[in-house]
C-alpha cells in the first residue's frame, strides 16, 4: 500500500476538482423523483377513484379521496426534497464520499483505488431531462456499491474521466488537462466487437419467447379483482359463461371448434412472440460491445440506456450458454465471469445472441481461448456415470414401487399403468444420466481450465489458471468408495466445479493448477 | 500503482517452493482438537439427555412403552456423539503446510481436501472460543477472493503454532507482494 501513497502524494499537486464543498445531485433530479413516484400512484389511484366513482357518490370523493392523495402526494415530495437536499457528494483529493440521510446521516468514501470503474445508466425519464445514474463500482458483493443518482450527463461524464485519471495514477498533468474539459470527448478510440442489428434482435427476440405476460395478465386480473366488484375466481361465473359459449360453439359444429383450438393455440404463441421481442428489444436495443484501451466497453438499452466498462484484467473467466432450441441454431450467449455486478446480475453479458465465429474474437480479446481441435478432453469416471443413473432413477424405481403397492389393494386394475410410468421415467433418465455423461468433459492446458456439460444445451465453462484462488477435492461417502471426486475451483466472482473426476486425475489437475497458481502473488494478478 | 513493481530476486527461485508435493504427507492436529470436539458435543447433549429424562417420566405413567426406550436411545446417541464422533473427525482432520501453499483436510463422509496457495490469501484469522482457550488450541482462517472457498478454517491447532503458521503466511504474502 505505501509505494501507492507516495504516488497520491504527487497527484496532491494536481488542481482540486471540486474538493472541499459537497456537491448536490442535480436540481432536475426531484423532479424526476417526483413525477417516478406520481406515476407509481396513478394506477392504484385511478382503480381505486374508479371504484369509488362507480358508488356514483361524488360528494365522498371531493370530502375525503382528494385531501386524502393530496396529503399522500405532499408528503411523498417533501421526503423526495428533503432527501436531495440532505445529499451531497464530495470528489476528494484521495476518495469520492456520499453523505446521506434525512434524520440518521451515513457517510460512505470511496478511495479511487478501489474504484474499478465508473458506470453509467440512463433510465427513460431521467434520460428526458438529461440525467444519467453514476455507479461507483467496487467489486464490493451485494450492491454494496456508491451510485449517484442524479447527475447532469456532463457531470457524469467528468466524474468517469475524474476517476478513470485518479485511480490510474497517470501524473498531473492528465488530471490537468481534464480539469476544465468537458470530458465527453475524450472517450478512447474504440474497436467494435459486437454488435446487434434490428434483423438479429429480432432472432433473438423470438428465441426469447415467454409467457410472462399470462403471468402480468393473471397477477392484473388479482389486482383488478380486489377493486373492482368482479369475482374473477369465482368458479360459478366461468362456468356459467362456458356453458354459454359451449352452447353457442357447439352449434357451430366440429369445424368451428377445430377452428377455436387452433386460434387459442396461435393467440398463445403470438403473445409469448410479442412479448420475448418486446423484451428483448427494449433491453438489447442498440446493443454494442467495444474494445476501448480501458477495456470492453457496453451499451444497450432502449428505454433505460447502460453504459459499462469492464478492464479486461478484471475478467476472471468466460461462460458460454445457450437455449435448448436455438442451440440447434448455432446461437450462444457469452458472459464475463467478474467481481463486478451488472445490474444485479454476477456476469457480464458481452454477446447476448451470437454464432461462435462471432464469440470467437471476443473471447481472444479477453486473453482466452476457445478450445481447439487438440484439446486433451477428459471425461467424468465411468463409476460416476454407473452411480448417477442408478441415483437418477432411483426416484422413480421408489415411486413405482410405492404405486404399485398402492394400487394393487383397491384399484388394482390401474397397478399396471401406475408401475408402467414410473418405470418408463426411470429408464429415460438412466438414458439422460448416460448421454450427460457422454457430453461432460473437462479440460486443462497451459493457461486455462475448460468444462463443458449439458444434454440439450451445452454449457461451457472456461477459467484463467493464474486467475484461481483455491483448489479442493471433495468427496462424498459413494464417491469416496468409488473413487471419483468432485474438483472445486476459487473463482472470484463465480462458481467453478467440475464433477465425476476420477481421483487421480483431479489431483493431478489440481497440482498443475496449483503450479501456476503459487507462481504469481495476487498482487501482481492486475498485472499480469 | 505502476511503482509497485516487483523486487527482482522475489520470484527467483519458485521452483525450491513448488519442490513440496502438495499431496504429500499430513500432519494430525492437536489432541486437544479432540477433547474440546468432545466438550462441544457433552454440551449438546445434555439438554436432550435432560429432555429424555422427562419425557421417559412422563410415558411411563402412561405404561406406552417400556421404560428406558426413549432414554436408552438418547442416551446412545449420546454417547456415540461424545466418544466415538469426535476421535474420528479427529483422525480425518489433517493439514499439511508447504513453503507456499497450505493443505487441509477434512471429512468422515463428506470429505474435502482443499489447497490454498499463500498468494492468494486476503487476510488471516487465529479465533479462540471460550472452550479452545481452555484447551490452549486455535483456529486459523485463511480468506481467500474466490467464490468457493471463501474462507478455508482450521481448528485444533496449538494457540503458539497457530499464531506461528499466521506469521509464517504473513511474511510469504509481504515478501510476495513488494
Amino acid at each position: 500500500m505505501s509505494p501507492t501513497l507516495e504516488t497520491d502524494a504527487s497527484a496532491a499537486s494536481v488542481p482540486p476538482v471540486g474538493r472541499g464543498e459537497g456537491l448536490r445531485t442535480h436540481p432536475k433530479s426531484f423532479i424526476v423523483r417526483g413525477l417516478s413516484i406520481l406515476s407509481q400512484l396513478v394506477i392504484p389511484l385511478g382503480i381505486a377513484s374508479f371504484t369509488i366513482l362507480d358508488d356514483g357518490n361524488i360528494g365522498d370523493l371531493v370530502m375525503f379521496a382528494v385531501p386524502a392523495v393530496t396529503a399522500i402526494i405532499g408528503i411523498n415530495f417533501i421526503f423526495a426534497y428533503l432527501g436531495w437536499k440532505r445529499l451531497t457528494y464530495t470528489v476528494g483529493d484521495q476518495d469520492i464520499r456520499v453523505e446521506s440521510g434525512i434524520l440518521s446521516r451515513s457517510a460512505r468514501s470511496v478511495p479511487y483505488e478501489r474504484i474499478q470503474d465508473v458506470s453509467l445508466e440512463e433510465p427513460l425519464l431521467p434520460r428526458l431531462f438529461g440525467l444519467v445514474i453514476v455507479k461507483f463500482e467496487t467489486g464490493a458483493g451485494g450492491g454494496e456499491d456508491l451510485s449517484l443518482a442524479y447527475l447532469a450527463n456532463e457531470e457524469g461524464e467528468r466524474l468517469r474521466q475524474l476517476v478513470r485519471t485518479r485511480r490510474d495514477g497517470q501524473g498531473a498533468e492528465a488530471a490537468g488537462r481534464l480539469d476544465g474539459a468537458v470530458a465527453a470527448s475524450d472517450e478512447p478510440e474504440a474497436e467494435t466487437l459486437f454488435g446487434m442489428d434490428g434483423r438479429r434482435l429480432f432472432t433473438f427476440g423470438v428465441f426469447e419467447f415467454s409467457l410472462a405476460a399470462f403471468a402480468v395478465l393473471a397477477g392484473l386480473f388479482q389486482y383488478v379483482d380486489t377493486f373492482v366488484d368482479f369475482e374473477i375466481w369465482d368458479p360459478e361465473l366461468w362456468e356459467r359463461w362456458l356453458s354459454e359459449q359451449g352452447a353457442f360453439l357447439a352449434s357451430l359444429g366440429a369445424y368451428a371448434q377445430i377452428f377455436s383450438v387452433v386460434a387459442g393455440l396461435l393467440t398463445f404463441f403470438v403473445v409469448g412472440s410479442v412479448t420475448g421481442l418486446a423484451r428483448t428489444f427494449s433491453r438489447e436495443w442498440g446493443f454494442l460491445l467495444e474494445r476501448t484501451a480501458r477495456g470492453f466497453r457496453r451499451r444497450r438499452g432502449l428505454f433505460t440506456k447502460t453504459d459499462v466498462v469492464m478492464p479486461v484484467h478484471r475478467v476472471q473467466g468466460i461462460k458460454i450458454g445457450t437455449g435448448w432450441l436455438r442451440y440447434r441454431f448455432g446461437w450462444h450467449n457469452l458472459r464475463f465471469v467478474s467481481l463486478a455486478q451488472d445490474s444485479g446480475a454476477a456476469n457480464h453479458v458481452v454477446a447476448p445472441f451470437a454464432q461462435m465465429d462471432e464469440i470467437e474474437p471476443i473471447v481472444a480479446e479477453a486473453g482466452f481461448h476457445l478450445p481447439g481441435e487438440d484439446a486433451d478432453w477428459h471425461r467424468a469416471s465411468r463409476k460416476y456415470r454407473t452411480d448417477s443413473a442408478i441415483l437418477d432413477s432411483l426416484f422413480f424405481i421408489v415411486a413405482a414401487i410405492a404405486a404399485g403397492i398402492g394400487t394393487s389393494f383397491h384399484l388394482s386394475e390401474w397397478t399396471p399403468l401406475a408401475v408402467t410410468i414410473p418405470l418408463v421415467l426411470a429408464g429415460l433418465s438412466v438414458l439422460a444420466a448416460f448421454y450427460s455423461w457422454h457430453i461432460q468433459r473437462h479440460a486443462i492446458d497451459a493457461g486455462q481450465v475448460m468444462s463443458t456439460k449439458g444434454i440439450f444445451a451445452p454449457k461451457s465453462q472456461i477459467a484463467t489458471r493464474l486467475k484461481l484462488h483455491s483448489v479442493e477435492i471433495s468427496q462424498g461417502p459413494i464417491a469416496r468408495r468409488r473413487g471419483y471426486a468432485t474438483l472445486h475451483l476459487g473463482q472470484a466472482g463465480g462458481e467453478f466445479h467440475i464433477s465425476g473426476v476420477p481421483i487421480d486425475r483431479a489431483r493431478s489437475v489440481r497440482r498443475e493448477v496449483l503450479e501456476t497458481i503459487a507462481a504469481t502473488d495476487f498482487s501482481q494478478l492486475e498485472h499480469a | 500503482m505502476e511503482t509497485t513493481t516487483p523486487v527482482e530476486g522475489a520470484h527467483s527461485q519458485p521452483g525450491v517452493a513448488s519442490d513440496v508435493d502438495p499431496d504429500g504427507e499430513l500432519t494430525k492436529v492437536h489432541p486437544n482438537y479432540k477433547s474440546a470436539l468432545r466438550v462441544q458435543a457433552i454440551i449438546i447433549a445434555v439438554p436432550f439427555l435432560v429432555g429424555s429424562l422427562i419425557a421417559e417420566a412422563a410415558l411411563a405413567e402412561n405404561g406406552v412403552l417400556p421404560s428406558g426406550v426413549v432414554a436408552g436411545t438418547v442416551l446412545l446417541l449420546a454417547v456415540l456423539l461424545v466418544f466415538r464422533v469426535p476421535s474420528r473427525r479427529f483422525m480425518a482432520r489433517g493439514y499439511n503446510i508447504a513453503t507456499d501453499r497450505l493443505r487441509v483436510v477434512r471429512g468422515i463422509w463428506w470429505h474435502s481436501d482443499t489447497v490454498v496457495p499463500f498468494g492468494r490469501v486476503q487476510h488471516i484469522d487465529v479465533d479462540q472460543g471460550p472452550i479452545e482457550r481452555f484447551f490452549d488450541i486455535a483456529t486459523l482462517t485463511l480468506h481467500t477472493a474466490g467464490n468457493h472457498n471463501a474462507s478455508v478454517n482450521l481448528p485444533g491447532l496449538q494457540k503458539d503454532l497457530a499464531n506461528e503458521m499466521r506469521e509464517e503466511i504473513r511474511a510469504h504474502i509481504k515478501r510476495e507482494s513488494l
